[in-house]
């Protein structure tokens, strides 16, 4: 029996450019087996919800360096929520100041990656989760 | 004759130290392998022999000279410093221009203006993708009043001024003409630059709004109306800094930016302008990344590349038009959050590789600046960074004073050769806006970014305090707060403007816009006319929109 592989939206949330991060994080959950939907730049919450609920994913995976998470990342969750899909691990890379971290944890975002997380990191983080829901 | 047994005897001589040297080698093996990122494999050491054929004219010359590879002008840093120019702008006009006083009372000597992410994209403050956005990465733009207010009490034709505006750059350098006219400035008597590179916001960088032809076509039609209107400015800086950024190597940096200059010669060209009249005006801005010596050669080699393009591919005749002269900034991308105060180290080593690299205007990336945006105190420690080389340590004496370092000329010859490899493949594959449509440049630099990474988490390439050095808990450090209060702010001055300018005017030079863009004027008179109307960013680019449509990103990895 082979383990269908976990199924992982990633995208660049809000008018923010900067992609370099999220590519090469795409690049390397697609060499760790995974499969990856990568949107591509300036999703709004509701076009990322919306795709991650067609495209059936187990985690969403956003990039955002402009600072707008704190604008951008609550409706999404709660948008999560209101679709009942909040069993989807969203995840989270970018400049993020550490109090809005705590915030953003306590309301449903799994794990934040700062400047500096590997790759392995982040790998690894979602198989222990998905190994959790099983 | 002599050079002959000069040869034979330095041969022979190293053959001999060779011979220690391997034995030593059995000993004390070296730790790794050296190389550079763009895959040159470094030699132990660097010697006359490397050189062979090295002709000192054609190569080098002396600065001021053809192909300026030792600088472009005779004296260099003994005549006049680099114009010390620290990007900055968050928040409202009122904040930013607070700033910019700030840092032109510590002895800064240009401005550089950072906008928001809906003012670069073309949306007003209260547009509904604006959320979250406004007054964040820059200041918010959304009508010539912000642009009166961001430039008060700053006199126009004392400073220069940079704007990093590419998508709407026409707007916002009409903004900044009226500002000057309202100054009582004569339009010839303002100095500065506007980034206006739209193509490497496709590959790299990622503010578009329209379409890569329509695009051109902006970009040609401010060549144009500049050249004209305002002949001391910089009508466009073509930026690698970006391409860096997003991942290249030392050679695709260059080449990529070099390869973008292509098509805009090309492009002016094309539309009847004369190549001597506005390549004098054509400005670059390169990254200073963290190999110090690859960095220095990759200044040179870029002026010698760009000096043979002009002449040799161009037919240039203006000495103007085949001098690079650039801006450079410090890589944001090797900033760390972890121990943040070491990135000062990094930041005065990178700073220090563009002075010798013969940067026209600098700016130094502030040490906490992958936690937030830099606070003032940090912004200053930058600024004084650039002071301190200027001025303590002797490297601004004499010129190019690395020229002829045997390693510095094998890395600048190793460099141009590998970046004019791309040009030429770049050329084959039509060019490169037809590079970017067939997705050939992104891919080289996410594979480039992709390597990069990998090699630290390998430890192959070695991060202080990332992957070696690493220390637990956290320095403590004052990080810049955002006023939660100036989006709204922002938005009601938007509200008032509009309810308060003539209507009417706004509507029939708006209808004007449109009319033309889809015709073959030239849209800058008519920009001109919808901003001084005070007519809004997001409407202005809205009606262009109407006409040319939205650049839809495809996304390869």
């Amino acid at each position: 029996m082979t383990e269908k592989p976990v199924r992982v939206l990633v995208g660049k949330v809000g008018l923010d450019g900067h992609d370099r991060g999220a590519k090469v994080v795409a690049q390397a959950l697609r060499d760790a087996g995974m499969e990856v939907i990568y949107t591509g730049l300036r999703q709004t919450p509701e076009q990322i919800v919306e795709t991650a609920l067609q495209e059936d994913v187990q985690v969403i995976g956003l990039s955002i360096l402009s600072g707008a998470h704190m604008q951008l990342l609550p409706p999404l969750l709660e948008m999560l929520r209101e679709r009942e899909s909040h069993d989807i691990i969203v995840i989270v890379g970018g400049i993020i100041p550490k109090e809005d971290i705590v915030y953003l944890k306590e309301n449903g975002v799994a794990e934040v990656f700062s400047p500096g997380s590997s790759t392995e990191q982040i790998v690894a983080f979602i198989k222990q989760k998905m190994g959790e829901n099983q | 004759m002599s050079e002959q047994n000069n040869k034979e005897k330095l041969n022979r001589v190293k053959k001999q130290w060779e011979e220690k040297v391997n034995k030593a080698l059995d000993k004390y093996p070296e730790s790794k392998e050296f190389k550079l990122d763009s895959g040159l494999k470094v030699e132990k050491v660097y010697d006359p022999l490397a050189l062979e054929g090295f002709d000192y004219l054609s190569q080098l010359n002396w600065p001021g000279e053809y192909p300026f590879t030792r600088g472009i002008q005779p004296t260099m840093y003994r005549g006049r410093l680099w114009t010390m120019r620290q990007y900055a702008g968050f928040g409202s006009a009122e904040e930013t221009n607070e700033r910019f006083r700030y840092l032109l009372d510590q002895g800064q000597t240009g401005l550089s203006v950072a906008f928001d992410l809906p003012t670069q994209i073309g949306y007003d403050s209260d547009h509904p993708l604006a959320r979250g956005e406004v007054g964040k990465v820059g200041v918010a733009v959304d009508t010539l009043a912000d642009m009166e207010i961001l430039m008060d009490k700053i006199p126009l034709d004392q400073v220069s001024t940079s704007m990093t505006i590419n998508a709407p750059a026409a707007v916002l350098l009409a903004m900044y003409m009226a500002v000057a006219e309202k100054q009582g400035l004569p339009l010839d008597q303002i100095k500065g630059t506007i980034q206006n590179d739209i193509l490497k916001e496709y590959v790299a960088r990622g503010t578009y709004i329209f379409p890569p032809k329509e695009s051109m076509r902006l970009v040609i039609d401010i060549f144009a109306f500049a050249g004209e209107k305002i002949p001391n400015w910089n009508m466009i800086s073509i930026s690698g800094y970006h391409i860096r950024e997003a991942g290249s190597t030392a050679v695709q940096e260059i080449a990529f930016t070099l390869a973008n200059a292509i098509a805009y010669v090309e492009a002016a060209m094309k539309a009847g302008l004369e190549v001597d009249q506005f390549a004098p005006r054509l400005s670059f801005f390169f990254n200073a990344h963290s190999n110090f010596f690859e960095e220095v050669a990759k200044f040179r080699a870029a002026r010698r590349i760009w000096a043979r393009l002009m002449k040799e591919r161009f037919g240039a005749d203006n000495p103007r038009s085949m001098m690079l002269r650039f801006h450079t900034q410090t890589a944001g991308c090797t900033l760390t959050a972890q121990q943040p105060d070491v990135n000062l180290m990094r930041v005065a080593f990178q700073a220090l590789s563009a002075v010798l690299g013969g940067t026209q205007s600098l700016h130094t990336n502030s040490r906490d600046e992958a936690l937030a945006l830099p606070s003032e105190q940090s912004v200053l420690l930058a600024l004084r960074t650039q002071q301190v080389i200027a001025h303590e340590i002797g490297v601004t004496d004499t010129v190019d004073p690395l020229g002829g370092s045997y390693y510095i000329e094998e890395l600048t010859d190793h460099i141009e050769e590998e970046a004019n490899r791309y040009i030429e493949r770049i050329d084959e594959i039509g060019g490169a806006v037809e590079a970017i449509d067939k997705g050939f440049i992104q891919q080289e630099i996410q594979a480039s970014a992709y390597r990069y990474q990998k090699e630290i988490e390998e430890q192959e390439r070695v991060v202080v305090g990332v992957n070696r050095y690493t220390e637990s808990g956290e320095q403590p450090i004052d990080l810049l707060k955002m006023d939660p209060a100036t989006s709204r702010r922002q938005i009601e001055r938007l509200k008032e403007v509009r309810l308060s300018r003539n209507q009417g005017e706004v509507a029939s030079a708006l209808q004007d816009l449109r009319k033309a863009a889809q015709g073959e004027e030239n849209l800058m008179p008519y920009i001109m006319t919808a901003v001084k109307a005070y007519a809004t960013l997001g409407e202005i680019c809205g009606a262009l929109r109407d006409v040319f449509g939205e650049y839809q990103q495809h996304v390869i990895l």
